[in-house]
């Protein structure tokens, strides 16, 4: 893939856009007195804003480069984290949980589970939950640095630092309330940035109806555009853009290889309930609106754009498959990178490989670790190559690699179609969705560090400007970890999956944890603790014994033994979690009924439902705009959505 | 706080619109199949820029209003 040249219009976009997210943090840099100002934004932000700052926290690179590979591998299935996943845990949380968020004297989720349960959930919590974020947002713009020097051809160190001193610089001018003002123009950015490029790729490919057969012809034959191995394997026509009815037909008959209760337990209630309803990433952000209708506005809000965001994220990826499969496109999905060591071994292979040797396939297909397409090989061999530089043989071995490299669909797509000007827009679109990203982790971190790790463990009962100071050094401390969490995701590939699936085993059970909790006032903190604890081992164990198919035992599970085979690794997932929540759930009811409450009734006024009194709804507070009334017409459109793509 | 979001929204995207408005025309018509044959730059430049002016007036009424209102 040669690399795409930018204009001065180009340039300019992307250098206004940081001026004005420069800009902000400077602006507000004199509203910043104190360490709840900082923190927290002083609690003085109108819904809509933190609305939008809401998604945009969540909607970091690895998000919309990874919704769009998902659109590309699984179709419309992958609305499912939108559509049944994201949207009713947001209004859960904007209707029953952030009563209790907002309303006690927490300052972040880590510190609600301190009043309510005790020190060793709070303690536990705070610091998965600050190591998860410094190696979210490693990996975020490892993910971002690599694929602006494949297609831009920019230095990876550069453009690795650039951005993050320019997300530094704005953050540690105006905090939390910065982060979360130039979240909402990021949020315009990216939705502006890519409408253009969704609008020329539906345009070119046909319109939805032609899509849709398009679609078809590749459900038929799945294994000539390297979707999936098996070349036998068929699926239905509508497997790509029906959303339910594939589901439906059971694990093997859609291409996410995903049963419907799994789809329906595993992502839809506990993973998204726990992300979306106990990730003080997002949270945050509601935390910091106005007043108590604000702060439940804000999950309302932002569930409005949440719902019709697959136009942007995923369906990118579904036009890229049918561009694929129509020859009279010339386009095809960018094939896996291989690393120049192994291609340089590749080119050996070649060079030295005798006249029709009958083994080049395989022997290539060995140097370079991936599957290849015959022909292409084929093609080199016989001589062929003898007329090539090293150069122009290693693009060709590149060119012949099979396997597909769904993250650069997006930007395959814009450089399809943009031309410069629009070129910049994307580009620069791209790069708010990762400054977003990150600029989130970052002031997230930065909460639960000051007030959770160091105020409450390390230095308690100091003056607010000594909370103050260390939170502003914290942001840059934040940041360098985040880099060097970035060049170790670089290195060590392996090592940041296993983080990851470590983050996965802790984030499992969480949602049991909060709602009991918070519904249920007999929880007791052994409970919460032992119940946590126990549901984290679940979902350790649970991978260890598990695997899915075509996965060697290993990394991907199944390393103590195999108990049972899932036909995905999302299959596996989504039960993962379901297992995790059940015996956190179980664990911490039982537990909690055999041991004996540590908090009364008044010490948990304000943190669990029955012993809260309900709230009055705002009179100016206009029927539709309250949270119990939004948020059901918003779960109706969600159904008739689902409906219309069923 | 006191600084109200759209101005700085309003501005950056007139500004952005603006200079997609000039890659129109500075742009190689070469360029033009790229996007379709569809001039992209000069209908989304506008689009853009239109969309600027609504954040900047919608922000400059609720000032107003903030003003009377303290009155």
């Amino acid at each position: 893939m040669e690399s795409i040249q930018l204009g001065w219009i180009d340039y300019a976009i992307l250098l206004s856009y940081t001026a004005f997210v420069i800009g902000i943090g400077f602006a507000l840099k004199r509203y910043m007195k104190s360490s709840s100002d900082y923190l927290m934004s002083g609690r003085s932000i109108p819904a809509w804003v933190t609305g939008l700052a809401f998604i945009s926290a969540n909607l970091g690179a690895l998000e919309l480069v990874g919704m769009t590979a998902s659109g590309a591998k699984y179709g419309i299935a992958t609305c499912h984290f939108y559509w049944v996943g994201a949207i009713p845990a947001m209004i859960f949380l904007a209707v029953f949980m952030m009563p209790f968020y907002y309303g006690s004297r927490a300052r972040s989720v880590p510190e609600y589970l301190k009043l309510r349960f005790d020190e060793r959930t709070r303690c536990f919590n705070s610091l998965t939950f600050a190591v998860m974020t410094v190696f979210a947002s490693g990996i975020s713009m490892n993910a971002l640095a690599k694929l602006l020097h494949l297609l831009l051809g920019w230095d990876y160190n550069l453009s690795l630092w650039i951005c993050s001193v320019v997300v530094l610089l704005y953050v540690l001018k105006g905090g939390l309330t910065s982060a979360i003002y130039t979240e909402v123009l990021q949020f315009f950015m990216i939705v502006l940035g890519f409408a253009p490029v969704v609008y020329l790729g539906l345009k070119d490919v046909g319109g939805w109806e032609a899509l849709k057969v398009k679609l078809a012809i590749v459900a038929a034959h799945p294994a000539s555009l390297g979707l999936v191995t098996d070349v036998h394997k068929t699926f239905a026509s509508n497997a790509w853009t029906s959303a339910w009815k594939p589901l439906l037909g059971g694990a093997s008959a859609n291409p996410m290889g995903v049963d419907w209760f799994a789809m329906i337990f595993g992502l839809g209630f506990v993973l998204s309930f726990g992300y979306w309803c106990t990730n003080f990433l997002v949270v945050q952000r509601a935390m910091a609106a106005k007043n108590m209708s604000a702060a439940r506005r804000t999950p309302i809000i932002a569930a409005i754009p949440k719902m019709i965001f697959p136009i942007l994220v995923i369906l990118p990826g579904m036009i890229a498959i049918g561009l694929a499969v129509t020859p009279s496109e010339h386009y095809r999905l960018p094939p896996a990178r291989v690393a120049d060591s192994l291609l340089a071994k590749a080119v050996q292979v070649v060079r030295h490989a005798p006249a029709n040797d009958p083994a080049l396939v395989q022997e290539v297909a060995a140097a370079t670790g991936k599957r290849m397409i015959p022909a292409s090989v084929e093609a080199l061999g016989g001589g062929a190559a003898a007329s090539l530089t090293d150069t122009q043989l290693s693009s060709r071995i590149q060119d012949a690699v099979a396997e597909n490299d769904y993250d650069g669909v997006i930007l395959s797509l814009v450089k399809k179609y943009c031309p410069t000007g629009l070129l910049g827009l994307a580009l620069t679109a791209l790069l708010a969705s990762f400054m977003s990203g990150m600029a989130g982790n970052v002031t997230a971190f930065n909460t639960v560090w000051t007030y959770d790790l160091y105020q409450a463990y390390l230095a308690p009962n100091k003056s607010d400007e000594h909370y103050m100071w260390m939170a502003r050094s914290v942001t840059v401390v934040g940041i360098l970890l985040s880099i060097a969490a970035a060049y170790f995701a670089s290195r060590y590939n392996n090592a940041m999956d296993v983080i990851q699936l470590v983050f996965g085993f802790v984030n499992a059970p969480l949602f049991a944890t909060f709602l009991l909790g918070m519904f249920w006032k007999r929880a007791t903190s052994h409970g919460a603790f032992f119940g946590l604890i126990a549901g984290t081992g679940t979902s350790a164990l649970f991978h260890a014994l598990t695997i899915s198919a075509g996965n060697a035992p290993g990394i991907k599970g199944g390393y103590l033994h195999i108990l049972y085979t899932f036909p995905s690794e999302m299959a596996q997932n989504f039960w993962l979690a379901t297992f995790a929540f059940g015996v956190c759930f179980v664990l911490t009811l039982g537990i909690s009924l055999s041991t004996s409450r540590t908090k009364t009734d008044d010490e948990l006024k304000g943190l669990v439902y029955s012993l809260t009194p309900k709230i009055k709804e705002d009179e100016s507070t206009a029927w539709y705009m309250r949270p119990a009334i939004a948020g059901s017409l918003l779960l109706v459109c969600c159904v008739i959505i689902n409906l219309i793509f069923w | 706080m006191g600084l109200d979001i759209r101005y700085p929204i309003g501005y950056m995207f007139s500004l952005v619109g603006v200079l997609l408005v000039i890659a129109s025309f500075t742009d190689d018509p070469a360029q033009l199949h790229r996007s379709l044959g569809i001039n992209i730059n000069l209908i989304w430049g506008v689009f853009l820029v239109l969309f600027g002016l609504c954040m900047l007036l919608m922000a400059w009424r609720a000032k107003k209003a903030e003003k009377a209102a303290r009155k």
